[in-house]
């Protein structure tokens, strides 16, 4: 059996970068998945904003962390065809008190790096966003925060890594940890897998993973957040970002257009106790109904193409978890929010400093180029369009699922792939079929047939 | 590349081949049916049970019967079937932006008919909470497993809706094996026809629970459960099921309708049209269930049938009709179609209205006003029910005064 130099745990945004950057040197490395796929437990539900990070705490780790992650993911998104749209966020006073925290809050961006914000009043706030509800005092503008698509996110990290000799183990849930002198061995829920140095980036459950190395430290409590996702008609009603300011009344909830051509509203945000509970609920449907209909009235007549329910790892601090334990030859990476996305990449390079201490993270020569990923982002061409490619390859003119307008050309490019999909659930988040207005009435039962075929 | 044609046709269904064989025998040039899935035909090519072509083709066939039949009839008539042709947008006010495996090409056509038709709502539009799990359908898609693609489904089955396609959904379950254990329905009575509750009930053994919702569905691989509450008491209970079908609760695919800026009408959610079925962009026509979420497919048919005078008349230079007055349909209708009378207009479609009503009524009564003057009166001798299409004749608003106010249509 293989001993690993480093197995990672975890392959959502963060295990996946980190796995990644360490693939690039001369070591193996395997990344452990406790899920049937990538990407399939926070990273796939988070609201998907690429952050300035304007708003963190200023001299926290996560500050300068999303900082850095903005710029490495901008440049890689660029790089392999993650879709991003530089839409910019406006933050909405709606009470006398939200207006007076408006320059703390451009004060605040400007302690964490950030100078680009500015105040505007009630009248460039509608200008910018007309369709928004009565009651709006003024704003800040945030023009660096943008929509970017989470799922490609991830799966880009996890297909460099995977091209760069990361081995990955999906399925793979660690049970148990047994620590010799110079190797770690892991019993999973797929069998043992050792390696000298071990870093965790379990996410959700990081806490637990942290306790079998010996460690009581943090607890992490999921928080749901549950989300609306409109129709794409009710796209131009969102031309950017629509961030609440935090005030006494809570945090509030954001209108953003998404990379996929809809509308969101959301998070809601509530402590949990079970990690599983990914469902939505009835009053958070309600609550965000309500918040959409007084945030932005034209929502109420369009339809509501989806609802969401994602977790949040929340460990009770307000910044990163990240330390390095040489004894154990064990690094943990916890208290990951929704930041993470963002952060990932930053974090990733912040892990290999702290590693290459201990090892050897040269870049070794010869590295594969970054994968090309497949355009999932509504304002950019999509194979559909794309006259030339349908012309090479007519499966790209055959479209499957109308709604989203996703081509067999796609499927079986995403089915074929080096992270290929698990089930439905995963070829929905690589090509956006089924995720339409009409949510499988149409293209549901091909759609599987098509799956079941190419994965026999 | 541009193709040029008379008549483009956007969808293959019911509404849009009649329209194609009626109008492709008097049309000096190409009439182009666009069809984005692989078969023309429509939603009746899933619907594997009797009921299809009594009002238009004066036979009682089965779904997928009157599929080919209807696609024939087309063919023979001289239209251009295209299938597996998306029309994606659009590239000027009759231009189409059109995707096929044959390329990327812009179709531009004299007249233009919409026949896109209409879909169910599905699960998370009707905002039910809980989890994600496989086994939840529409009964489009549940058709399309069973009777396209042969799969199986689950062996327990709670039905969302009480519909007359929700009894579709029943004979669906039943012939994959799955028993439908429960159908709900929010209104005061189920809406589907007693002609089909009852046989439905004796031999099927379905409960149906009006006022009744379902709340949140459970399970996480497959579905294990869902609540369900009474709407009158609050009491809420536990139903286990591995398979729930959204059934109904019908929305026009209007995108095309709402892209090419046509007006649409507040109640159907489709473009406006007169009783010649032009919408409010010359040219461009609509016809079926686009107009009228839902009536029969025959219904729609008859639709295609309709239109092709006033695309011919479009097509031999005859100025747009203007003016006209609208009809209003007062709670608890919630819709009609058509929406305007012009002067001089024809009568609608089998010289009927078609109404929708969000209440029951035994015997319903329709009075027509316009500007505080009764126009007419109609008593029907059967129920108007939620679900269903009910029709009233033309005759009660034939007489409305040209340059009067909106005619308001209201239901006792």
């Amino acid at each position: 059996m293989i001993t690993y130099d480093v197995a990672v745990i975890g392959g959502g945004i963060v295990g996946s970068a980190i796995a990644r950057l360490l693939g690039g040197a001369d070591l193996s490395v395997a990344l452990l998945e406790a899920r049937g796929d990538v990407g399939d437990g926070t990273s796939k539900a988070n609201t998907a904003i690429l952050h300035t990070g304007f708003d963190a705490k200023p001299g926290t780790l996560e500050s300068r962390l999303v900082a850095r992650g903005y710029d490495l993911l901008g440049e890689y998104a660029a790089a392999t065809g993650i879709p991003v749209e530089r839409t910019g966020a406006l933050l909405v006073a709606w009470s006398q008190e939200q207006l007076d925290a408006l320059p703390g809050l451009r004060d605040k961006a400007a302690r964490n790096g950030y100078t680009a914000c500015e105040i505007v009043d009630a009248a460039e706030v509608y200008r910018r966003v007309p369709a928004l509800g009565p009651g709006a005092l003024g704003g800040l503008t945030v023009p660096g925060e943008s929509v970017i698509c989470t799922w490609t996110t991830n799966l880009a990290l996890a297909t460099d890594a995977v091209n760069r000799g990361v081995r990955l183990l999906r399925g793979h849930r660690v049970t148990a940890v047994h620590q010799d002198t110079d190797v770690t061995r892991l019993t999973t829920t797929a069998g043992e897998v050792t390696a000298r140095w071990v870093v965790n980036a379990a996410g959700l459950g990081a806490d637990r993973l942290d306790a079998l190395f010996g460690h009581d430290r943090f607890t992490v409590t999921p928080r749901r957040g549950e989300l609306l996702v409109f129709d794409k008609l009710a796209r131009p009603l969102a031309p950017c970002i629509v961030l609440p300011v935090p005030s006494s009344a809570g945090k509030g909830v954001l209108v953003s257009p998404t990379i996929y051509g809809n509308v969101m509203v959301g998070p809601t945000a509530e402590d949990l106790t079970d990690r599983t509970a990914t469902g939505t609920s009835e009053p958070g449907l309600a609550f965000l109904r309500e918040k959409a209909a007084a945030l932005m009235p034209a929502l109420t007549k369009e339809e509501v193409t989806a609802t969401y329910a994602g977790l949040r790892a929340s460990i009770g601090q307000d910044d990163y978890l990240i330390d390095l334990d040489a004894g154990q030859r064990y690094l943990l990476v916890g208290g990951i929010r929704s930041t993470g996305l963002t952060a990932g990449m930053a974090i990733a390079e912040h892990v290999a400093g702290l590693l290459g201490e201990h090892l050897d993270l040269a870049e070794r020569a010869g590295l594969p180029a970054p994968p090309r990923m497949p355009n999932l982002g509504e304002a950019f061409t999509r194979p559909y369009q794309d006259a030339a490619a349908i012309a090479a390859d007519p499966e790209y003119g055959r479209v499957v699922c109308f709604c989203e307008r996703v081509t067999r050309g796609e499927l079986r490019d995403a089915l074929a792939s080096p992270v290929p999909p698990a089930d439905l659930e995963g070829l929905r988040r690589r090509t956006r079929a089924m995720n339409g207005r009409c949510q499988g009435f149409y293209c549901g039962a091909r759609v599987r047939e098509i799956f079941e075929g190419e994965t026999e | 590349m541009t193709e040029r044609v008379r008549v483009a046709v956007i969808g293959g269904g019911p509404a849009g081949l009649t329209a194609a064989a009626a109008l492709a025998p008097s049309v000096a040039g190409d009439v182009l049916v666009l069809e984005r899935e692989a078969e023309t035909g429509g939603i009746p090519r899933h619907s594997d049970h009797p009921g299809y072509g009594m009002r238009d083709l004066r036979r009682f066939m089965s779904g997928p019967e009157y599929a080919r039949r209807l696609t024939r009839s087309a063919g023979e008539a001289g239209a251009r079937l295209e299938t597996e042709a998306m029309v994606t947008g659009w590239a000027g006010p009759r231009t189409l932006e059109v995707t096929s495996p044959r390329g990327r090409r812009l179709v531009e056509a004299d007249a233009v008919v919409l026949a896109t038709g209409a879909r169910e709502r599905p699960r998370p539009a009707r905002f039910i909470a809980g989890d994600r799990p496989d086994g939840v359908y529409t009964t489009g898609q549940l058709q399309n497993l069973v009777h396209l693609h042969h799969r199986e489904v689950g062996r327990r089955a709670v039905i969302v809706g009480a519909e007359l396609v929700s009894w579709s959904a029943v004979l669906t379950l039943h012939e994959a094996g799955c028993r439908t254990v429960l159908m709900t329905s929010e209104y005061d009575k189920p809406e589907a026809y007693t002609a089909f509750r009852v046989p439905g009930r004796l031999a099927f053994g379905v409960l149906v629970r009006a006022r009744t919702r379902v709340v949140a569905i459970h399970g996480k691989g497959r579905v294990t459960s869902v609540d369900i509450e009474n709407l009158d008491t609050g009491q809420r209970h536990r139903v286990p099921c591995d398979t729930v079908i959204t059934t109904g609760d019908w929305i026009p695919d209007h995108e095309l309708a709402r892209a090419a800026g046509l007006d649409l009408d507040e109640g159907t959610r489709g473009p406006r049209v007169d009783t010649s079925l032009a919408t409010s962009v010359p040219g461009v026509f609509a016809a079926g269930n686009l107009l009228h979420p839902v009536d029969t497919a025959d219904v729609a048919a008859l639709d295609g049938r309709h239109v092709a005078a006033a695309v011919l008349g479009h097509l031999a230079g005859e100025p747009a009709p203007g003016g006209g007055v609208p009809l209003v349909a007062d709670a608890p209708l919630r819709w009609v179609a058509p929406q305007l009378v012009r002067p001089g207009g024809p009568p609608p479609s089998r010289g009927k209205l078609l109404l929708w009503s969000d209440a029951f009524r035994t015997l319903p009564r329709v009075t027509a006003t316009q500007d505080g003057r009764v126009l007419g009166r109609t008593r029907l001798p059967w129920p108007a029910a939620p679900g269903r299409v009910f029709r009233v004749p033309f005759s009660l608003v034939a007489g409305a005064d040209p340059a009067g106010g909106p005619v308001r249509l209201t239901l006792a």
